[in-house]
């Protein structure tokens, strides 16, 4: 296995299996290497190879959330806070059990974004003004609500516009 | 030290917002910068907090100053907006900081 600053080179079937299990990750090793042509033994080494990698990262259920019952909404913040400290203040949105996802940014300002649950907006807004708010270096919040959603996916090693990603590696 | 001059910890400022979870970079940890940043901060953030009683429920909680936590719900009741709210606010935060201190 070739790695490239830290990031393991897949093979073409490397990413035929990862594909496969990215449609079903239920499907049994024998299923996987039936549907791609190779033996199961194969597709359970590449597999493992990959889980201890670190590119398989878990397997979940996707579970949607207003079917099963749960009130909640999202919104989405960005949090502008001092250069200096962004790090420590994206560490800590990442502590709590309302956020979702953390990334930061620099567009016209360094700036964080976090995807943020609540069970209802005055949920939302005490976890940003008790917890976010007074976290040193923190500049200034601005919230938006989701209202609907369109689209949520994860990133799918199969998608044909991401094709070219992985052709150096093939 | 006085209730005039009390300094809560950063964690129990009051944090001036302009609608649900937008934080507009405006805190206060004393009753003397409250109404300094009552002075600056948007008219709409003033609207925003008087109308939810953040202000009567921190000045209640945090200063524990009961006094001026019924001041300011009385001030509620008058539904004022704009710079008129702002001058009453200022005006009854300012009567009890200088009863406070004297």
């Amino acid at each position: 296995m070739k790695f490239k600053n830290d990031v393991a080179a897949l093979d073409a079937t490397d990413l035929r299996i990862l594909q496969a299990l990215q449609e079903n990750a239920r499907q049994t090793y024998t299923a996987i290497g039936k549907g791609l042509g190779m033996a199961h033994s194969t597709v359970y080494d590449r597999i493992k190879r990959m889980e201890k990698q670190g590119i398989v990262r878990k397997y979940v259920a996707l579970v949607d959330p207003d079917k099963a019952g749960a009130k909640t909404i999202m919104a989405m913040i960005t949090v502008y806070t001092d250069p200096k400290v962004i790090e420590r203040v994206a560490h800590k949105l990442c502590e709590a059990a309302e956020v979702l996802e953390v990334y930061t940014s620099l567009s016209e300002e360094l700036q964080i974004m976090a995807k943020v649950v609540a069970e209802t907006q005055e949920h939302l807004h005490e976890f940003i003004s008790n917890s976010v708010a007074p976290l040193p270096g923190v500049l200034r919040v601005r919230t938006s609500i989701v209202t609907k959603k369109f689209k949520e996916e994860q990133f799918s090693i199969a998608d044909p516009g991401r094709a070219n990603v992985y052709k150096r590696n093939v | 030290m006085s209730r005039s001059q009390k300094i809560v910890p950063r964690e129990k400022a009051f944090y001036f917002f302009s609608s649900i979870g937008n934080y507009t970079g405006v805190s206060a940890l004393s009753l003397k910068e409250f109404i300094e940043k009552i002075n600056e901060v948007n008219v709409k953030s003033l609207e925003f907090h008087l109308n939810r009683g953040d202000f009567e429920k921190w000045v209640n909680d945090v200063l524990q100053d009961v006094e001026l936590a019924v001041d300011i719900r009385r001030l509620q009741r008058l539904n004022l907006v704009g710079e008129a709210l702002r001058n009453q606010l200022v005006l009854t935060v300012s009567r009890r900081l200088r009863r406070l201190a004297t």
